[in-house]
């Protein structure tokens, strides 16, 4: 049996029937390998999928700096979700929302009367404290479950105060995981903030970075190398996020995808909208920047871009050439499991690979199929109950602001060279015999461990020290340990020299006490005489 | 730092903006991994266990297990039964505890699911148990759901056989396991045979061996909940947090109670250390004397670096209180004293601290928020801030000298080992207190002032 049907083989008839969809091992022999993913979680599965409210507010909101986020509902969510994320975000004049936690603190007259009253209340109150240009409502569980109107309140703060004011109904039960919130949160802010904007583009090199939260610092690094070869960057969803900036995200020229999963859906949007296109790129891993930078110029075709792309590259690679080796050197041969996100499986296995490490297991904690298989298989994808409960929009295109950048003739040229409006997910990039597991929970992150023996375990918090209790770095790649960036040439060496303190921490050597491997009876049992 | 910040203090009664507390669960889930081979289940959207032991890993840094009954749309509109059944099937199968310990959500609170009817009607393993608390998350905090965790302990699994066991029952209250080990340790020199309950040491303190248990050896035997009903006497210590529980143990199993301070400081945990001495009609031994005698020893060597320090303090009521306690011991003035959880209790037993030391122009609020404490630092500052992580928003921001204790710290390693509970305790925090106030002085001295000896 291999890895997966040892491990398949513990569970009851019940939990395997559903697992082993979820579980696959890569064989580049057998065409379009199919994977499951987004559906439920069982109950009682030690999951580390959060909920629908944590992709809304966690990860695509929260990282906005200049709106005042406000959670409706009991204190917990919106505690949880203060500071916690390290979307790092700074301002000229220092004020900042992201500093804060905003919340109705719903108590049981809130719940049994109803909580509208509350919340008008707690704009006032913030209104008058605060006076933000923006306010973001964003719902808990029992928010949708006694029914309050958050969307009658919002258009009326709107009409009141004469502010932006957008509700978002992302209650955590809906969906099966984060997903389902980052798609609530794309809707809202493409019917009501992207394009409203009257700040035109500077230049033509003019691109958003979607999909990038600036943990750690990754966008300033990413925006770094950018602006350096001559690119504007007009906004980043969401990460530094600016709602002035995000409104006029519709004049640049380009939109740059790289968490896939929690903004594919602005994307698609915005080409169908505002004609403008967008590549996935990836800004994890040396050769991935390379590439992405690369994939950049080819879409806007010019020769001097092309050159002064080529230019940074070999600026970038040259200051960090020796601390690469060095880092290489200490990693070579290594091998890794990663379980995070919807993206980042698939981004930091190429920065693995920049330093010689083999990915071993890799696996999403919210992904849907394409983010797996890529995006040809999204028309076969049947829609189930969940999934249809959460709202897709649908836009036409803008007659006044739709505008394409390539031409037809340009635009079938690049189709077949680089990923234009398309994603091919991540299955393509892994070698035969390594796994893909979905939703991977506490059990099976366990049972591989032992069964594959990476020796780093990328993951979260909450699997962090069971892996290492069992003798095995754990490196988190949600909050990078609390360093980073890792994006970029520079980040890739953050990345290199955290993983190379991480394995070779003297503590590592200690784990086993002197006496457990010496008998320390042996003298005066032996020797008579003492 | 939090330059949106006023100074201008405006009456809010719906915003709250920057807690103090958090929602019950959390609290229920802590109590619950202080029971040996114990899984806790949130019943409710999987959001919330996740956040939940995202949340305690990082105050222990320690994996912090917990399974969910993972409630979509549909569970949400016809009741989450099927979602528990399944669930406590499946986590007997795959992590085979020896309990599940069940608390609700706002979700399945809202929707009004009958835990009781639920377990009942559930086909368990042999010898498997299942226990539940209610924990709408719309009142109180995380100390109601620590406490009524407790209760569903008790409720479900104490007895009475009508023969005393012998033991005292100490409730440690929403502690660190290091809090734990050192009420443990007094506990045995006043030879005082007890059950601890909850009992987190050895749970969320595990050493590295190498082999990850997830059920390490600590915790609180369901053995010996069974047998709190047996028990002479509780010792509950925090008023606030263990009154319920010792209550519905006393109402259940006749145990009588006695509910002291947490023992922080010297008054705290001399009123520990009498009502153990009561228990065992025993002197107390030379060596708690001793550490005594070293605390005051030191608390009067060091006074001129903190009396007469405005201190802020926050974090759980308990804490608090005996934070509070201990800082007027050593001559500080309390000047702001706040907890996020709610009840009029703690404003009144803080009030009579003031009023035994003679201090004035103090003030205490339960339901509080940090931003309202920063307001009011903002128009009469302090010397410095005493509480958990969140508090170094504030201490960047009026460049306020900082010391963590309580419930959460996130952003620093080994506190959770070591105590802030007994005479031992007291003396590691005047150290964390007295050299926080001298680095300050240090660092602000001119050179002709910096001081080698102090």
């Amino acid at each position: 049996m291999n890895a997966r049907e040892v491990l398949l083989d513990k569970y009851s008839a019940r939990v395997y029937k559903n697992r082993k969809e979820h579980i696959i091992e890569v064989d580049k022999n057998i065409p379009d390998q199919q994977i499951t993913a987004n559906t439920r979680t069982i109950p009682g599965i030690m999951t580390n999928r959060g909920c629908c409210y944590a992709g809304c507010k966690g990860v695509v909101l929260g990282p906005i700096k200049d709106v005042l986020t406000l959670t409706h509902g009991p204190i917990g969510c919106g505690f949880y979700s203060w500071g916690t994320r390290r979307n790092k975000a700074r301002t000229e004049s220092g004020e900042n929302f992201i500093q804060y936690c905003f919340s109705t603190d719903m108590q049981e007259p809130d719940i049994v009367f109803g909580g509208e009253k509350k919340l008008r209340q707690a704009i006032k109150e913030a209104m008058e404290i605060f006076n933000p240009k923006c306010i973001l409502i964003c719902s808990t569980c029992p928010v949708g479950l006694i029914g309050d109107d958050i969307h009658a309140v919002a258009a009326e703060t709107e009409k009141e105060y004469g502010i932006t004011c957008i509700a978002f109904s992302c209650e955590g039960y809906k969906g099966v995981s984060q997903s389902g919130g980052h798609h609530i949160a794309n809707n809202g802010l493409m019917r009501r903030v992207i394009g409203t904007g009257d700040r035109p583009a500077k230049t033509k090199y003019s691109v958003n970075i979607l999909g990038e939260y600036n943990i750690g610092g990754d966008s300033w690094e990413i925006e770094r190398v950018l602006k350096k070869i001559g690119y504007e960057v007009v906004s980043v969803f969401t990460g530094n996020g600016s709602i002035e900036a995000i409104k006029n995200s519709h004049h640049a020229n380009l939109n740059l995808v790289q968490c896939h999963r929690s903004i594919n859906y602005i994307a698609e949007m915005m080409k169908t909208k505002y004609g403008t296109d967008w590549i996935k790129v990836n800004f994890i891993g040396l050769e991935a920047t390379i590439s992405s930078l690369r994939d950049m110029a080819a879409f806007f075709g010019d020769p001097e871009l092309s050159a002064r792309t080529e230019e940074v590259i070999a600026e970038e690679l040259a200051a960090i050439a020796e601390e690469r080796e060095y880092y290489r050197s200490k990693l070579k041969g290594k091998t890794a499991a990663l379980y995070v996100g919807g993206s980042r499986a698939h981004h930091y296995q190429l920065l693995l690979k920049d330093f010689g490490v083999e990915t071993v297991l890799a696996g999403y904690e919210f992904a849907h199929r394409d983010d797996y298989e890529g995006r040809d298989v999204i028309p076969t994808i049947k829609e189930d109950a969940d999934s249809k409960n959460i709202e897709s929009i649908e836009v036409e295109a803008d007659p006044e602001k739709f505008r394409v950048y390539l031409s037809p003739e340009r635009y079938e040229e690049l189709k077949g060279k680089i990923q234009l409006d398309t994603y091919d997910g991540m299955i393509k990039d892994m070698n035969s015999g390594s796994i893909v597991v979905d939703d991977l929970n506490h059990f099976e992150t366990k049972e591989f461990t032992r069964l594959l023996k990476p020796d780093i375990f990328f993951s979260g918090i909450k699997d962090k020290y069971e892996i290492q209790k069992n003798g095995v770095l754990s490196r988190q790649l949600h909050s990078y340990d609390y360093s980073g960036p890792y994006a970029g040439f520079n980040g890739a060496i953050n990345f290199g020299r955290d993983l190379t303190m991480g394995l070779y921490t003297p503590a590592w050597g200690y784990i086993n006490p002197p006496w457990k491997t010496k008998s320390v009876l042996k003298a005066s049992l032996a020797g008579g005489d003492k | 730092m939090l330059n949106l910040t006023p100074k201008k203090i405006y009456e809010r009664s719906a915003l709250r903006v920057n807690p103090c507390k958090t929602c019950q669960p959390v609290g229920a889930l802590y109590a619950a991994l202080g029971v040996h081979k114990c899984m806790p289940h949130s019943h409710g959207s999987q959001g919330c266990v996740s956040y939940h032991r995202t949340f305690l890993t990082r105050h222990f840094k320690e994996p912090a297990i917990a399974s969910t009954s993972s409630f979509t749309e549909g569970a949400s509109v016809f009741g989450g039964g099927s979602n528990l059944k399944t669930g406590v099937k499946n986590v007997f199968d795959i992590y085979d505890p020896d309990i599940i310990a069940v608390h609700t959500t706002c979700l399945s609170e809202t929707i009004g699911d009958d835990l009781n009817a639920y377990i009942q009607d559930m086909d368990l393993p042999e010898g498997k148990i299942v226990v539940h608390t209610n924990t709408p998350s719309y009142v109180g905090s995380h100390i109601n759901g620590f406490f009524n965790m407790m209760c569903g302990f008790i409720n479900y699994l104490s007895q009475s056989t009508g023969v005393k066991n012998g033991k005292t029952a100490i409730f440690p209250g929403f502690v660190n396991p290091g809090d734990i080990r050192e009420m443990k340790k007094i506990a045995k020199l006043m030879n005082v045979p007890f059950v601890m309950f909850p009992d987190q040491s050895g749970v969320m303190d595990a050493p590295m061996s190498g082999h990850y248990e997830m059920y390490p050896k600590g915790g609180t035997t369901i053995p010996e909940i069974v047998g709190l009903g047996d028990c002479e006497k509780v010792l509950a210590l925090g008023e606030l947090t263990c009154e319920e529980p010792a209550n519905v143990l006393e109402r259940k199993c006749g145990v009588p109670y006695e509910l002291l301070p947490l023992p922080i400081g010297i008054e705290g945990t001399d009123r520990f250390v009498m009502a153990l001495s009561e228990i065992s009609h025993d002197d107390v031994p030379y060596e708690l004397e001793e550490e005594r005698g070293q605390l005051v020893d030191v608390m009067l060597d060091a006074h001129p670096y903190y009396h007469d320090k405005k201190v802020a303090i926050f974090g759980d009521p308990d804490t608090v209180l005996g934070l509070t306690s201990f800082a007027l011991e050593l001559g500080m003035i309390p000047k702001y004293v706040i907890t996020g959880t709610p009840g009029e209790g703690f404003v009144r037993k803080a009030t009579a601290l003031f009023d035994k030391f003679g201090v004035f122009d103090c003030t205490a609020k339960a339901g509080a928020d940090l931003f309202e404490l920063h307001q009011w630092i903002k128009n009469e500052s302090v010397d410095l801030l005493l509480g958990t992580s969140y508090g170094k928003q504030i201490a960047k921001a009026e460049d306020i000298p900082f010391v963590r204790a309580g419930f959460p710290v996130l952003d620093r390693y080994a506190h959770s080992y070591f105590p802030i509970v007994g005479y031992r305790g007291a003396l590691r925090l005047l150290e964390l207190i007295s050299n926080a106030l001298m680095d300050r002085r240090d660092k602000d001295a001119a050179d002709e002032d910096l001081d080698v000896v102090m």
